[in-house]
This record gives structure tokens, sequence and C-alpha cells, in this order.
């Protein structure tokens, strides 16, 4: 299991379209279990509307944890990703 | 042959089948159940159907409005796998038919959103009761108003915008509502369109069967049902007329607004939502000359965040790609209420706290919005525009506001700029002093609507004073050719943006007193640019 932090930078924060775009990414990776962590509370990323009632702001940090499946491949490719797009 | 006589909202002529819309009051009832698994295949199949409608509504969205919009659609589709989990869930411990689990699965998800503290979060409780209710009406065999199977006429008691648009705008040909009233969505959309609509028409909209032959007439107003021989080759006669006079106008796309003699006027399109931009460019509009800020404020439950209406400015300025965009702010008051701005019932609302009165003195809610406009403006070619001015001092104070507002985006490094700002000449204070106010800002736009009724002291909404409605009174033009000369004098431009500046038989005049820009309802774009190319 690999973790990292992440602050979000979208000026949005984690809203609809980009929830959307990531749990799409994730489906890539189905082998993995990718979960996002915002205070106490967790959601699955491939979980749309579970990662939307997280409710992440731009400036919040959240949590993102890789855990099975080819994970340090994965845990590079998601982080890419928080980077590029959130 | 069967006719009724409605009132007609918007012109013009067809004959087709009716597409009834009863609507349906979804009552969805608690049923016990053995056969679970039978219940669940129900769902699945049910939203396979979901999925297959959200894909052609996204296909259609793609084309009219672009990925960002779109994107909403996609959205919707993912929601389903997660309600799916749910509504097993409840179907299993509770032993209910598919469509009580579905209802309640997105009764609770809606409720997650709905006590979100952030506004953005809440308002997507309504996407949520949206995938539900889809599901739902699918399960029970409901008509989709996005599967109307030919072009049709619609005939409604009324309709909503949501209800709108998801409907195939190919395949109406005409709206027929049984309530309405001029101002209404219906009457608007049609105008868009360019498609005859009635309202009040006294049909029973029980009586009536989707796929009964009509003609719909604008000129008279009426409503005819399984038309005689007669009748039916008169319409058609007709029909084929206005197909050559609108041939005509599709050839006038990508032409110059230009005069015989070579005089140049912009012609500019009127919207006021973000679902309206695919008509702004399906009519070759050369511009926004009036974006109403309103749809942001109007039906909702508290003020619109900046992060919202920054995306919703954004997305036009990019949408219209470098081509100008007037968007004038927040014009609430008078006959656009709003129950959150909690405003005091007033004897004279017309003459009262409206529009830029309400900004001024509310100015956290007036900054919101100058700070969302502001950090638009990196995004395209934007124009501020300020209504119902009546002083130099007003105009001063705001741009005071807008240079301190960009000073705070600046201090946090967020990007933004100060575009063109300019005002609504619509009161005849605006217009005395205009030499004045063209001194202060970079153009004038002329809202003929309240600059007639405040001149002429006529309620524009007493139909009973029609008869001194004169809508080309001498003193209207005087004091847009007055208006005119102050801007020009400080090297500054003028437009029209009131229902006025669609009326083609001043269009010569507006030419002459030197007016650099019309804007008008999109349908109304190329019958201009027609009318232009014929003036010596």
């Amino acid at each position: 299991m690999r973790s990292f932090n992440y602050v979000v930078k979208d000026e949005v924060g984690i809203h609809a379209r980009p929830a959307g775009i990531l749990a799409k990414e994730v489906k890539n990776y189905a082998d993995s279990k990718i979960t996002i962590r915002k205070g106490d509370k967790e959601a699955e990323a491939k979980k749309l509307m579970a990662v939307m009632g997280l409710g992440v702001k731009c400036g919040d940090e959240v949590t993102v944890t890789v855990d099975g499946g080819d994970e340090d491949a994965v845990f590079e490719k998601v982080k890419t990703f928080f980077e590029e797009n959130f | 042959m069967k006719q009724y006589t409605g009132k007609c909202v918007y012109k013009g002529i067809v004959m087709g089948p009716l597409f009834v819309l009863k609507k349906a009051d979804i009552q969805v009832k608690r049923v016990k159940v053995e056969d679970r698994e039978a219940e669940k295949k129900r769902v699945e199949e049910g939203i396979e159907k979901s999925v297959e409608q959200l894909q052609v509504l996204y296909e259609r969205a793609l084309k009219e409005m672009g990925e960002s919009s779109a994107s909403l659609f996609e959205t919707h589709q993912m929601m389903y796998d997660e309600l799916q989990d749910a509504i097993f869930e409840i179907i299993d411990n509770e032993s209910v038919n598919a469509e009580f689990a579905v209802a309640q699965a997105g009764d609770n998800q809606a409720e997650v959103f709905a006590s979100m503290d952030d506004e953005y979060f809440k308002a997507r409780a309504a996407d949520v009761k949206d995938v539900s209710n889809r599901l739902i009406r699918n399960l029970y065999g409901i008509e989709d108003m996005n599967n109307i199977p030919e072009p049709s006429i619609i005939v409604a008691e009324d309709l909503t915008p949501s209800e709108t648009v998801q409907m195939d705008k190919a395949k109406i040909l005409a709206f027929v509502t049984l309530k309405g009233s001029a101002n209404s969505h219906t009457s608007i959309l049609a105008r868009m369109m360019n498609i005859p609509a009635l309202i009040s028409v006294p049909v029973e909209l029980e009586a009536l069967k989707s796929g009964t032959m009509a003609i719909v007439d604008g000129e008279s107003g009426s409503l005819i049902l399984e038309p005689d021989e007669a009748s039916s080759e008169a319409a058609k006669k007709r029909i084929a007329g206005e197909a050559e006079k609108k041939a005509l106008l599709d050839s006038l796309k990508g032409q110059e607004n230009v005069t015989l003699s070579g005089k140049h006027i912009d012609i500019f399109a009127n919207i006021g939502n973000v679902n309206d931009l695919g008509y702004v460019k399906e009519n070759d509009a050369g511009g926004i000359g009036l974006f109403r800020s309103e749809f942001l404020y109007l039906g909702r439950e508290d003020y619109p965040t900046e992060e919202e209406q920054f995306a919703a400015y954004k997305k036009v300025l990019q949408f219209m790609a470098g081509k100008k965009v007037v968007i004038r702010t927040c014009d609430i008051g008078a006959d656009k209420q709003v129950d959150y701005f909690h405003l005091a019932h007033e004897e004279n609302p017309a003459l009262g706290y409206r529009a830029i009165r309400i900004c001024l003195t509310r100015p956290e809610m007036f900054r919101t919005q100058l700070r969302a406009l502001l950090r638009a403006s990196v995004y395209g070619n934007l124009s501020i525009m300020y209504p119902m001015i009546i002083s130099v001092d007003e105009v001063r104070r705001i741009k005071k506001m807008v240079e301190e507002e960009a000073k705070v985006l600046k201090e946090k490094e967020i990007p933004c700029s100060i575009p063109e700002q300019g005002i609504m000449i619509e009161t005849p204070a605006s217009v005395m002093i205009s030499d004045e106010l063209a001194q202060e800002v970079d153009f004038f736009s002329v809202g003929t609507n309240d600059l007639t009724q405040y001149t002429l002291a006529i309620d524009r909404q007493n139909a009973s004073l029609d008869e001194f409605l004169d809508t080309h009174h001498p003193a209207i033009l005087r004091m847009i050719r007055m208006a005119a000369d102050s801007a020009h004098k400080y090297g500054k431009w003028i437009g029209i943006c009131g229902e006025l500046g669609a009326d083609p038989e001043l269009t010569e005049e507006f030419l002459s007193m030197g007016i650099d820009e019309l804007s008008v309802s999109p349908s109304m774009v190329l019958k201009l640019r027609k009318k232009v190319r014929e003036i010596p």
C-alpha cells in the first residue's frame, strides 16, 4: 500500500466533472483499490458520487492511497494524474 | 377538422403530427415482492435504457454546445453504477419493487449532497434526482420527451426549461401550450429557434393523441387538427414560400453586415442563458451584445458563488472564441423577482429598488459578480455593462469597486484583467447627461424597452395603454440620436440591445445616426443582415 498527500489547486475543487474524469481514469487500474481521504471521510476513487460527497475544494489536502495490483506503477500514474488535473 | 385559436407569440406556419406531453404525475408506490432477482433484472434493464438515452443527449449536446456542457450527461451516466449498488441493497433488505428502491436510493444520495455546506455540492442533489427520476420513468414505461420519434408539433400544458433542454430541437416543428405568457420560457425558446408558437390555446390535453396531423398557423394564431384537403394545400403553399425565404437568409451566413454604399454595422445576439449559445452560432451572430446575467440568480435559493459565476462566464467567453461578449451585471428587481433578495414590496417597482441600485447598496453581492467577471475576462473578449445608470457618480463608484477587486485578485496572484466597461442607456437622465457619461465609460448600449416606458410614461405591461404606445415616437428616436452623438464625440461606440434594435423599419435610421451595433434575438440576426444589405 502506498499513499501520497495532495493539495488541490484546481479553483473549483473536485466537483462533478473532475470526479467523473477521475472515475474514468481509475477504471484503467481495476486491480488496485484507490481511495481518497479528506479529514475523517474516505471514498473510493471509482465512485463518482462518493468522491463528490467528500466536498473537496481548492486548497483542501487529500490523502490518496493505492492498494494492490501493480501498485508502484499505478501509484506513479495516479500521482501524475492528480498533478495534471487537480 | 377542428380549429382552436390561441395567442401567437412567434409567427410561422407548419404542418405535422402532434407530440402530446401529458404530465405523468409519478407516484412511486411501495410494493412487496417475492422475486428479488426479477426486480434487480428490471433495474439493470432500466439503467441500460437510461444510459442509452443519456448517450443520445450527450452526443446531441456535444454537437450543439461543446464538450463542457455535454459532460454533464456523461456524469449522469456514471452515477448509475453507484446507484445500482444502493438499489440492489434496498431490494435485498426490504423485498420491495424496483421503482420504490430507486426512489429511496435517489433520495438518500440527494440528501447527502443537500446537507453539504457548499453551494455547488448542495445543487448536485438535483442531478441525483434527475438521474433517479429518469430511471423511474423508464421502469414505468412513461414517454420520454427526449424521444420524439419524428418532427412534431409539441403540445403541453406549459413547458419548463429543464423539459425543453432535453428535447431534440431538430424534431420540434412548433410549440402549442395551454397556458403560458408572452414572456414565458416557451415564447423565448420559440423566438430563439425561429419556429411558430401558440399559447393559451383552449384544447383539452387529455383528448389529444400523439400522431394526429395538425397545422399551426402563427398568422391567425390557430391550431387546426386533422385539416381537410383545402386547408392542407393552402398550408403547404405557404410553408414552401417560407422555406424559400429561409434559404435566402441562410445564404447570408458568413456575409458582412454592410449597406450597398459600404456602411458597416455589427449585428450581435441577445441571450439569457448559457444554453442559448448554440443559437448564437447557428445564426452567425458577430458576438453577444447582451448576455443577461440574471439566469445565474433566478430559480435558486441563495446567491450564486464567485466560482459558479466564473465558470459560466468563462464558458461563454471560450465558446465565443475571441468575439465580443457584453455581459450585463445583475438586473434583478421590477419584473424579475428573487425570493432570497428579500426585496420589500414596492408601490412602483419599475421606478424602484432594482438593478444597479441593489448592486450599489449591497456591495458584497456586486463585488462577487465583479470578481467573477474580472477573472473570466482573461478567457476572451469581454465587456461589462451596468444597467439603470442615472448619474456620473454611480459610474465612478462602480469603476472604483472594479479597480479595488482587480487589486485584491492581483495580490492573490489570481489571473484577471479589467475589460471594457459600458452602461445601458435606458433612463432619460442618462441620455440628457450622455456627454458626461461618455467620458467615463467605453461604450453605451441603448435599452429601448425601459427607455420607452420611462420616456413616454407608459407601463409596457399594461395592455390597455396600447393605443397610446408609439414605439417609433420621435422622442425616443431623438434620445437615441442624442446618446449616439455624445458617444461618438468622445470616440466611444454605441449599440442598441432593446426590442427596437430588431425593428427593420428603423434600421436605416439607426445607420444614419451612426449606431455601431445592433443586438437582437438570434433568430433576427440574418433578417437584419438582409435588411442592412438592401439599404442604399
